[in-house]
């Protein structure tokens, strides 16, 4: 049952085979069994979790049910919930109880969705392997030794494992891809504005974008037909109708138009990696999809322009975190300065740190022109590049990452190897553009995943061809062992 | 050494709009401390600002007056600082590519020339919370009520050279905002609040001197004092052999002085950069065409059709548009008059205007009512009292002792106008008066105001004045 998709638990619930609160419990069980070993969750709603179950089993009786009534889903702890403790993974929010829901968090609750819990990730989602948690790094189910990839490892370790059926994710640079690859799962990263980032912790405000992160595309078009959406409380969201994306996901790929950009599939790349994906490639050329060559020129630009522009932004947006009005105040002040300077020092971790002073640097006077005015034109190059792409393709391919998972400890002492596992992902963020990552197959026992970009608001065209895939495939069904 | 001084200001304007810049909270003045700051203005995790489109209208507005030029395109940036009662750590501003630039300020000195003010812009912005240092035993307290009012910053050019002219400028600029009804004007509640540039240079010279930045000078008498006093003190350092400091000075009122608050070294480096958070502010022609439609009749037009419609003189005509408030008192106290406006504008000026400034009240305090100095005019002008009678009443108004025909009525105040009447009172001060009236007639024609007095004595002021004259001069010539 726990490894059962969306879709399925949706129909089990409906015919009545298992109530939302043995649902629910069944999950609970799982995450008081496993977690201990995944540490995937920040916090356990469990009260209030089987509350709510018991509620929407009384509206099933009532014949008020909807399609997610009673699923039970995890929230990462980006997403500010109210009345629950909302960290996003570090210190300085380690006290926070947020005094109200975040729009994506409103809409899948009034979904009917039962929340579990808010799940671990990167302290303020910068890092791409969840060491840099205040609560400790989240485990690879596939291998307990390796990272699940981040900022969203906790939601990607957490549906891997089956200890959620499907949970939420935020990508700056790749925070739901990379993971959802690293774990073997599905993670959709939506058009930026596509979903509202209300209430959604600010990493750098424009790239962040939420997004599900599931067992199969088909339970991404589901959530995604929730989540999506205009917000009049967040000036990016876009006001552009949200189409049912579960109607198109049959439609036939015959002749679709898939690029790969040479870029990507150079040195730096794993062999074995790159093994899978042309396996992967030659299953859609089964599927009748046309295959070609693409270039995106400035591909190399990609993480500079991104490391000068979301530090720079995260440097602004983290300000706030001051000790005054909530979250971590530093014991005994001497004065203000001393206030603000131990209670920012003591409250962050050395990767926030890290890219708080980068970003401050980025943004100074003298420096500006140089560094940030620079990165947004290089910015503009990027997306000029994917436009002239989306010309002659409708559909970008490429490894999610450049490596499977790797192990602990092996990036922390090199920030730009680290970097680096972003390589594939950050482009797309640059760009506002929507992507995903599917399970394309294992090296050495570790999942491989498939990165599709589409173009903007091209979400369902994308939710398609993943789904066509995983009718064809089975990479997607694969679970770890020992969970 | 001949100096010339250079002043530049730099205005702070609330927006009287009913809710924050970027939230839904209401902009209310006097509410307990931090009851009207919401998420967003609290700066939670999360939250996110949307722009209120009515500080978008009051911009184009204060464009409109000021005739300035409403970008088609701004941008909102964010300044980074780190302060208690700034919530995000940044401030939402805007800095290179501002919604209003350009425009002008007229103004009228002292000697009755007009001099012209232009602006450099005007930008949108929120506001800070309050610190507040009392009352918490060497604490700070922070109330963020105030957190995201909308303010437009409205800077001139250095173009003032006296601190007078400076105090003209402010006063304009104060009357415009409160015709356009974007911002009360409130000095004393800060709702407009003015930091001033000041430097000297040798008369002659182009290059300007170095500057210093005045703050916390918020009513009329702090700028004029402040900036006089910093002026003297930048000559004096000059004439020393020593140099300025740009720097921040704050202005105290109680020493009257000026101290340094922090030096150019010290200034925040405020990292500006566009808000990721708020798309470009967009203003399509047909939305400034809305704006100009509904801008009510400005001090400027106000005063021509004063003097062409009313007849009056410029300078009463700019006195009465001074305020919105104190025009239409006037103009609803010529309707009621029955036509008198040069009358009217008197009782306003001299004798309305007199007693409030003793008094220190506005216009819109006055006890009495614009309908009802209409009314008193009206008697004046149709002689059933006389102007002398009128200032009894006026008295009588003010401490709201009832209408004017009550107390015309209440208090016998009827002018006397029925020629057999006066007649007869004459007849009885020339017949107990046979001294005089034989002086009088011996060619002493100063005694006429004697006997002028006498009658006013005898009818307790209420004769008609002319017709007393008249008829007084007949009698006495016998």
């Amino acid at each position: 049952m726990h490894y059962k998709t969306i879709a399925a638990l949706s129909d089990a619930l409906a015919a009545k085979k298992i109530s939302s609160v043995e649902l629910t419990t069944l999950y609970l069980n799982r995450i008081k069994q496993y977690d201990a070993k995944l540490n995937s969750f920040v916090t356990v709603t469990e009260e209030a979790s089987v509350a709510a179950a018991k509620l929407a089993d009384a509206a099933r009786e009532q014949g008020k049910a909807k399609k997610l009534t009673g699923i039970p889903f995890a929230q990462k702890d980006i997403f500010c919930t109210d009345g629950v403790k909302t960290t996003c993974g570090s210190k300085i929010l380690d006290n926070f109880i947020a005094p109200y829901d975040a729009t994506v968090v409103t809409k899948i609750k009034d979904a009917g969705t039962i929340l579990l819990g808010k799940t671990n990730m990167d302290e303020f989602a910068m890092g791409s392997s969840n060491e840099t948690s205040f609560y400790g790094p989240v485990k690879n189910p596939w291998q307990l030794d390796c990272v699940p990839g981040g900022s969203s490892g906790g939601s990607a370790a957490a549906v891997a494992a089956g200890l959620a059926p499907a949970a939420t994710g935020t990508d700056t640079g790749g925070s739901i891809r990379q993971p959802a690859a690293l774990c073997g799962i599905t993670g959709l990263k939506p058009t930026y504005g596509r979903v509202s980032r209300y209430g959604m912790i600010a990493f750098a405000s424009s790239l962040d974008q939420g997004g599900p992160m599931t067992r199969t595309a088909e339970d991404a078009a589901i959530l995604l037909n929730v989540m999506a959406g205009f917000d009049e409380r967040d000036s990016t969201s876009v006001n552009e109708p949200v189409p049912d994306y579960t109607r198109t996901l049959n439609d036939s790929i015959q002749g679709l138009r898939i690029g790969l950009p040479k870029e990507y599939f150079s040195e730096g790349l794993n062999s074995e990696v790159a093994r899978v994906i042309e396996a992967a490639i030659k299953e859609y050329e089964k599927l009748g999809a046309r295959i070609q060559e693409i270039s995106l020129p400035n591909t190399h630009l990609a993480a500079p322009a991104y490391y000068v522009i979301a530090p720079a932004e995260c440097s602004s947006n983290l300000a706030r975190y001051d000790g005054v009005r909530y979250g971590y105040r530093c014991k005994d002040p001497i004065d203000l300065e001393d206030l603000y300077k131990r209670s920012r020092s003591e409250g962050f971790g050395k990767e926030v740190k890290r890219r708080i002073m980068i970003g401050t640097y980025a943004l100074s006077a003298g420096y500006y022109d140089a560094y940030y005015v620079k990165a947004q034109k290089i910015r503009r190059l990027i997306r000029d590049d994917f436009t002239n792409a989306f010309k002659n393709v409708d559909i970008i391919l490429s490894p999610t990452a450049p490596t499977p998972a790797f192990k602990f400890g092996e990036k922390t002492t090199d920030p730009i190897s680290m970097y680096l596992s972003d390589v594939f992902t950050i482009a797309v963020n640059l760009a506002g553009l929507p992507a995903l990552s599917i399970p394309a197959g294992f090296v050495n026992k570790l999942p491989v995943g498939l990165q599709l970009i589409g173009n903007l608001f091209g979400e369902a065209k994308l939710l398609n061809v993943a789904h066509a895939y995983q009718k064809a495939t089975d990479w997607h069904t694969k679970t770890p062992e020992g969970f | 050494m001949e100096w010339e001084t250079v002043i530049g200001l730099e205005v702070h304007a609330q927006l009287s709009t009913k809710t924050k810049i970027f939230s839904g909270a209401s902009t209310q003045f006097g509410a307990d401390p931090n009851t009207q700051a919401c998420a967003i203005d609290l700066g939670l995790p999360g939250v996110l600002p949307v722009l209120n489109k009515e500080a978008v209208e009051m911009a184009i507005k204060f464009a409109l007056g000021a005739h300035a030029t409403v970008q088609h395109k701004s941008v909102f940036a964010r300044k980074n600082y780190f302060y208690p009662d700034l919530p995000k750590g940044y401030q939402i501003s805007q800095y290179d590519r501002p919604i209003v630039s350009h425009g002008y300020i007229d103004i009228q000195l002292e000697d009755g020339e007009a001099k012209r003010i232009n602006l450099t812009r005007a930008h949108l912005e929120e506001d800070a919370g309050k610190s507040l240092h009392e009352d918490f035993h060497g604490l700070t307290g922070i109330d963020l009520n105030r957190a995201g009012t909308p303010l437009l910053e409205i800077v001139s050019e250095p173009e003032m050279r006296t601190a007078k002219e400076a105090v003209a400028y402010l006063k304009a600029l104060r009357t415009l905002v409160r015709y356009l009804e974007i911002c009360d004007g409130n000095m004393q509640e800060g709702s407009f609040r003015c930091d001033a540039n000041v430097s000297v240079r040798p008369k002659g010279e182009e290059k300007l001197g170095t500057r210093t930045e005045l703050k916390n000078i918020n009513s009329f008498r702090f700028v004029e004092r402040a900036i006089n006093f910093e002026i003297e003190r930048q000559i004096n350092v000059i004439e020393n052999g020593g140099t300025i400091t740009q720097e921040t000075r704050l202005y105290d009122p109680n020493k009257n002085e000026t101290r340094p608050m922090r030096s150019k070294e010290e200034a925040h480096d405020y990292r500006y950069f566009p808000d990721p958070d708020l798309l470009p502010v967009v203003i399509a022609e047909e939305l400034i065409e809305k704006v100009k439609r509904e801008l009510p009749e400005l001090p400027q037009e106000k005063r021509d059709r004063f003097m062409q419609q009313y007849g009056l003189s410029a300078y009463d005509a700019d006195i009465l548009v001074s305020s919105k408030e104190l025009a239409d008192y006037y103009e609803e106290a010529v309707k009621v008059s029955g036509n008198h406006p040069k009358l009217a504008a008197n009782w306003v000026i001299s004798e309305l205007l007199g007693v409030l400034n003793k008094n220190n009240l506005e216009i819109t305090e006055s006890p009495i009512e614009a309908a009802e100095l209409g009314h008193l005019v009206a008697r004046i002008a149709d002689e059933t009292i006389s102007g002398k009678i009128a200032k009894t009443i006026f008295e009588c108004l003010w401490e709201k002792e009832g209408s004017v025909d009550d107390i015309i009525e209440k208090r016998g105040l009827k002018q006397v106008t029925d020629t057999a009447a006066i007649e007869k009172l004459i007849d009885e001060i020339i017949a107990n008066n046979p001294a005089q009236t034989a002086d009088y007639r011996a060619g002493k024609e100063k005694l006429f105001g004697f006997f002028v007095g006498q009658a006013m004595k005898a009818s307790g002021g209420k004769m008609n004045p002319k017709q007393l004259n008249e008829l007084l001069k007949k009698k006495l010539q016998g």
